[in-house]
């Protein structure tokens, strides 16, 4: 299942708080290489996640992590700002979007896991009327996001071949959601109701401004 | 569109505001054209320090700090140190404390409904910008859900004039543009489409609309028209004489040097 929780809220979740920083430290710094800090108890953390950001978590049936990702409005302190703006040539800057960073997959996560948190990544777009989400993501995120049909615009790169970093672009399309509930495997209902959970309504698509 | 001129209004005299009772006008202004109870802004610093403007009844704001209320309103407790929007349906009113500070809200004429912005600013900075009403949830939802986009970019405004005044700094100088945000402002004011700038970046108009909304944000406006208009007055894009002297080149700058040779 999916949950939203904020950054001052983990803790009430220690299984899931504790599995999750442990599963980004075997992504980031065990498979990937990154130059991460891993901390004592074998949590990968960095300074973006004390600024109390959106975390959107897959909470397996075991009730640990199964995938997760990380979200800050890029009207405030942001990593792609402050670490990748080379790549992209802009500082992109509007309470409209939001940065997604540490995109991270269990060891063990099924194919559906990346949809279902490209799902969810939709639905915060859907429900507090943004325009788009940036991404910072890895080589192999790229192809995931291939095969789940919700590819973003890649705006710039460094590294070569499975060391590469990317920063992306989602842009909101209401279309979209069909596609990416068949590629999770999940209903609209169920997803309404997983978000409702966190944020104490149902998510309802708001009027686009032109 | 109605709507937007609702805002553009607004956003204009933002922009000139440099006092607060401006910005206190502006409000009152805001909240006519929105044709709800109410429309507020309300920071809190971090030290419990309380400062705002709007159309609260002054009665409610000062019964509000003399009873402490800061503690106890959900709506505070609920948006403190979060960033999205948040329908005061939605936020935690169990306790009795919560039940009795509604009651109370309600009998000072502040609405059975509302839908706050939290903001986050600089070091810390926390503040709100609310809305509120009476009438059924329905009609709240349909206001919401119509209003949303624009009333967090109000929000964000808001705060930015707040900071600047109450710092009693000169305002503070425009957020620079990015070249992807320079190169895009400057093709729509030379009078290309959308897609054409799209095309002569090399990029989606989807992912134009990125660079459009980032630059609309950092230069606090209400549409890209007027985003264009203030760039152009800032001086942060050149276009004409200047850009037909400046090196480099780009599609459609012969038709421009011809046109006006």
């Amino acid at each position: 299942m999916l949950r939203y929780i904020y950054g001052d809220e983990l803790s009430n979740f220690p299984r899931l708080q504790d599995s999750m920083h442990r599963d980004r430290a075997t992504q980031f710094r065990d498979r990937l290489k990154w130059d991460v800090s891993v901390d004592q108890n074998g949590w990968e953390r960095d300074q973006y996640d004390d600024l109390n950001p959106l975390y959107v978590i897959w909470e397996n049936e075991r009730g640990q992590h199964g995938g997760s990702m990380r979200f800050l409005p890029t009207s405030g302190r942001t990593m792609v700002n402050e670490h990748f703006a080379h790549l992209t040539d802009t500082q992109i800057s509007s309470p409209l979007i939001w940065e997604c960073t540490r995109f991270c997959l269990a060891p063990d996560a099924g194919p559906r896991v990346a949809g279902a948190l490209m799902l969810a990544g939709g639905e915060l777009m859907r429900a507090f009327s943004l325009t788009h989400l940036l991404g910072v993501f890895d080589a192999r995120m790229v192809r995931i996001y291939r095969m789940i049909g919700a590819s973003p615009e890649v705006l710039g790169s460094t590294g070569e071949g499975r060391d590469q970093i990317s920063v992306g672009l989602w842009a909101y399309r209401a279309e979209d959601r069909v596609k990416v509930l068949r590629r999770a495997g999940l209903s609209s209902t169920i997803s309404e109701a997983w978000f409702n959970r966190s944020f104490g309504y149902t998510v309802r698509a708001k009027q686009a401004a032109a | 569109m109605v709507m937007r001129n609702k805002f553009n209004l607004f956003y204009q005299g933002l922009e000139q505001a440099e006092q607060l009772d401006q910005i206190q006008d502006l409000i009152v202004g805001l909240r006519d054209q929105l044709e709800v109870d109410h429309a507020v802004y309300h920071w809190v610093s971090t030290d419990g320090e309380q400062y705002g403007f709007g159309t609260y009844p002054p009665v409610w704001a000062q019964h509000y700090v003399d009873r402490d209320y800061l503690r106890v309103d959900p709506v505070i407790l609920g948006c403190f140190q979060r960033f999205h929007p948040v329908d005061w349906k939605n936020l935690d009113w169990s306790s009795k404390a919560a039940r009795n500070f509604r009651k109370d809200a309600i009998s000072h004429g502040v609405g059975n409904q509302g839908f706050s912005i939290p903001i986050r600013g600089p070091n810390g900075q926390f503040a709100l910008f609310t809305v509120s009403h009476s009438c059924d949830d329905e009609t709240w939802t349909k206001f919401t859900d119509a209003h949303q986009r624009e009333l967090i970019l109000v929000a964000h405004y808001l705060n930015q004039k707040a900071l600047e005044i109450e710092k009693g700094r000169a305002p503070e100088p425009v957020r620079p543009l990015s070249p992807r945000e320079v190169d895009t402002l400057t093709y729509l004011a030379m009078g290309y489409g959308r897609g054409q700038v799209a095309e002569m970046l090399s990029i989606s108009e989807h992912t134009l609309r990125a660079y459009i909304e980032s630059a609309r944000f950092k230069l606090g406006a209400a549409n890209t028209t007027h985003a264009v208009a203030r760039a152009l007055s800032e001086g942060l894009i050149v276009v004409g004489g200047a850009a037909r002297e400046a090196e480099g080149h780009w599609p459609g700058k012969d038709d421009i040097t011809a046109v006006s040779a």
